[in-house]
């Protein structure tokens, strides 16, 4: 009897081993344990914050107190945030089809300079993509301080000026997107160049064969050809322009009456600086949805495109 | 550092070895010695960090502690920055330099420091009363005034300039070594200076943007008019008459403002004097002293002064830090007598003579040590600049407002917003200042 029960708890131990080796060759299990280190990684810089913060945005300004959507509510009903809403939208919007209309340009341009030269140029294009932002706008507020100007001192002799670059809405709003699509556009010029290289040359003859002008070339073959490129490019650019700060921090801080203000700038003057946290948490995150929506509906469309090739 | 549990025997122990500190300097022993970190503001002033690490090394080797100094800057905000983390992770330094709003802010996380200033104010005489404004919160307070950072952002005025095209000897009104004989140094006077200079192509570089100097110099303009958005109730007041005429006088001086000024931040102004491109900022002597070692010639022409008087008084822009200990402190008798030793009056004057005389220190009977009769060119450059014949009321921005609309009326620019609205944008009157009230009520939510 003792040796039946022996033999079938060896047995059963066996099995557990068996099942474990089993589970360990799986194919997912293996592809998880690998990605498990990236998992942590992203929950721990990326979930955990983000729920902190939907924790934070639904405190009370105190933070005694869970208010549940309240601090949306007041911001709803703030002339100042619509505004930093309408600022933010034209900010990313203008800023990304400018970029991208430059990068466009300039890939082609770049697509046609032969070998060696063209390694040079984009070497040299890529510079304000690479130069750290905060840097690079600290330059950009030289050239456009009252005394120091050289935007000035280079428009005075044509009688022009001195134009309050900084200090008036307008123009504040145009610097602040003239910097960024200087930072960004390599960007777009890079990937779309990519994505040129990888039209094939062949369609280019057989057009040319063909009679097609170099606008049709460009129309009918090379836009179709970079669809999915320019969807992905301009989806993680305008995530990560309406998200922007530093630009506008260096720059303008907001200024002048808060007509420069983006949403992270915004949250910053609320959340840091006049010490209500909550608030500031509140405004961080009302884009999450509609950039999420945003985001679903350009992937979905090119996971579509792609099955259909 | 982990968060400690604020119970009743705890802050029974602290109170009474906060008492023994009082009655006698602090012991080294079992439960005082140890590990002490504490943040300091990282100086504008070359070298001014140096007289506040000696003077705390030298604590700590005397009582034993190991002390760690980090030096923050406030370039980009990193302090505002650190103390609103440390506050959040109940975790960091155990002193930390904090923001003149700061006291009001973390108060429900800072160890009151009465037993601490009760013996200074003995020593050192009376805190200035926007220093009790800000530091002494709930009739208690909760940081001790730090001397490092402390600055009047009065007129820093070109000599030369003011004379040639104003017609006012400067110097004459504020004479180094003497008392002010400036009655004539009213806001009229300021004006029409202004607009003199303005001509001559030297304008008087004030920002109207939303940092600290072009707030701190809207805000004591509209005090000399006796002109508060919120009063000390927390009530709106910012329809009353006093704040439009406040804004008349604005739009007045605005006309003589750079047509940038509501983009200045605190360093437009600077680059603008060292340029020599205006006859008058409203600065502490960093501007001077940046001068003094790139333009020599300008800074041999400046002098530093009081404010110009209004209807209601004459205000000069004052803010002050705090040294404050966050009540997760691991080691409160330490950091207590820390502070206590950095404020004893040769340390400060350690300090304001490190800085050049850009420090001012918080307490009355400091404000007339040599260096500010003696620092220059030109010689007395700075003498008026620590106040020291109460001759203006030290005033910060939003108040008497209670601190927490105050600070939210600071740092948002509320009245420069409304000066840039009605001075520059010609919105009209009743709108200005139906859109502050209606900001106002915002910052009031709880």
């Amino acid at each position: 009897m003792a040796d039946t029960a022996l033999r079938v708890s060896a047995a059963s131990s066996a099995d557990k081993r068996s099942g474990l080796q089993k589970l360990m060759q799986r194919k997912s299990t293996i592809a998880f344990l690998m990605t498990l280190p990236l998992i942590v990684l992203i929950f721990t810089l990326v979930a955990y914050p983000a729920g902190y913060a939907l924790y934070l945005a639904m405190l009370n300004k105190a933070m005694t107190k869970f208010v549940w959507f309240k601090n949306f509510d007041f911001l709803f009903s703030r002339d100042t945030f619509w505004m930093v809403v309408w600022q933010s939208c034209l900010f990313a919007i203008s800023a990304v089809v400018f970029k991208a209309f430059i990068g466009f340009v300039v890939a082609h341009l770049v697509n046609n300079i032969p070998g060696k030269k063209q390694r040079k140029w984009r070497g040299m294009l890529l510079v304000p993509w690479v130069i750290p932002a905060a840097m690079s706008t600290l330059s950009w507020l030289w050239l456009f301080d009252s005394s120091y100007s050289a935007f000035n001192w280079l428009l005075e002799p044509l009688g022009i000026g001195p134009i309050p670059w900084l200090g008036e809405t307008g123009w504040a709003r145009f610097c602040v997107i003239l910097v960024n699509v200087w930072i960004g556009a390599p960007f777009f010029m890079i990937m779309y160049l990519a994505a040129l290289k990888s039209v094939p040359e062949q369609l280019h003859e057989a057009a040319e064969i063909d009679g097609a002008s170099w606008w049709q070339r460009i129309w009918y073959i090379n836009l179709p050809m970079m669809r999915n490129i320019i969807a992905i490019t301009a989806l993680f650019s305008t995530i990560l322009t309406f998200a922007n700060f530093d630009i506008v921090r260096v720059l303008t801080r907001g200024d002048p009456l808060n007509t420069t203000h983006l949403f992270a700038t915004w949250a910053f003057r609320l959340g840091i600086e006049s010490g209500d946290i909550p608030l500031g948490a509140a405004v961080s995150l009302f884009m999450v949805p509609i950039l999420a929506v945003g985001a679903t509906i350009i992937l979905r469309d090119i996971n579509k495109r792609g099955s259909e090739v | 550092m982990t968060a400690r549990k604020v119970t009743r025997r705890f802050v029974a122990k602290t109170a009474a070895a906060s008492s023994a500190l009082v009655a006698a300097p602090f012991v080294r022993g079992a439960f005082a010695a140890g590990k002490l970190s504490i943040g300091f503001w990282d100086h504008w002033v070359p070298g001014a960090n140096k007289a506040v690490e000696a003077a705390s090394k030298a604590w700590a080797e005397k009582e034993k502690v190991d002390l760690s100094i980090d030096f923050i800057t406030s370039q980009g905000n990193k302090l505002i920055i650190t103390a609103a983390a440390e506050s959040q992770a109940k975790s960091g330094h155990d002193i930390l330099a904090f923001g003149s709003w700061d006291p009001a802010r973390y108060s429900d996380q800072l160890v009151p420091v009465d037993d601490i200033m009760a013996p200074l104010i003995k020593a050192n005489g009376e805190a200035s009363a926007i220093t009790q404004y800000l530091g002494k919160i709930g009739g208690k307070w909760l940081g001790v005034p730090g001397t490092p950072g402390a600055q009047f952002k009065g007129p820093c005025s070109r000599i030369d300039l003011l004379k040639e095209h104003a017609g006012i000897d400067i110097q004459a009104l504020y004479p180094a070594g003497g008392p002010p004989k400036a009655d004539s140094w009213t806001l009229d006077a300021f004006l029409k200076a202004a607009g003199a200079c303005h001509k001559a192509g030297v304008p008087f570089a004030i920002g109207l943007g939303t940092t600290a100097d072009s707030v701190d110099t809207c805000g004591a303009i509209f005090q000399s008019f006796g002109a508060a958005v919120v009063n000390a109730k927390g009530e709106i007041t910012v329809k009353s008459d006093k704040v439009k005429q406040a804004l008349e006088y604005w739009k007045q001086l605005v006309a003589f403002l750079p047509p940038d000024a509501p983009s200045y931040d605190d360093a437009t102004n600077n680059r603008a004097f060292v340029a020599g491109k205006t006859a008058l900022i409203m600065n502490p002597p960093s501007a001077w002293a940046v001068a003094r070692r790139d333009q020599p010639k300008i800074a041999e022409q400046t002098w530093h002064h009081g404010m110009a008087a209004g209807p209601a008084g004459r205000y000069g822009p004052f803010t002050t830090p705090f040294w404050g200990i966050w009540n997760f402190s691991k080691n409160q008798p330490a950091a207590k007598s820390l502070l206590t030793a950095l404020s004893q009056a040769p340390a400060i004057e350690e300090m304001v003579k490190a800085s050049a005389g850009y420090d001012i220190p918080a307490f009355a009977n400091l404000t007339t040590m040599k260096v500010w009769a003696e620092e220059g060119p030109p010689k007395g450059t700075l003498y008026h600049y620590p106040n020291p014949f109460n001759h203006q009321i030290l005033s910060i921005a939003a108040a008497p407002a209670p601190h927490k609309i105050a600070v939210q009326i600071y740092r948002h620019g509320l009245e420069t917003q409304m000066v840039v609205r009605y001075a520059i944008r010609g919105e009209p009157m009743d709108r200005v200042l139906g859109w502050a009230a209606s900001e106002l009520e915002g910052y009031m939510r709880t």
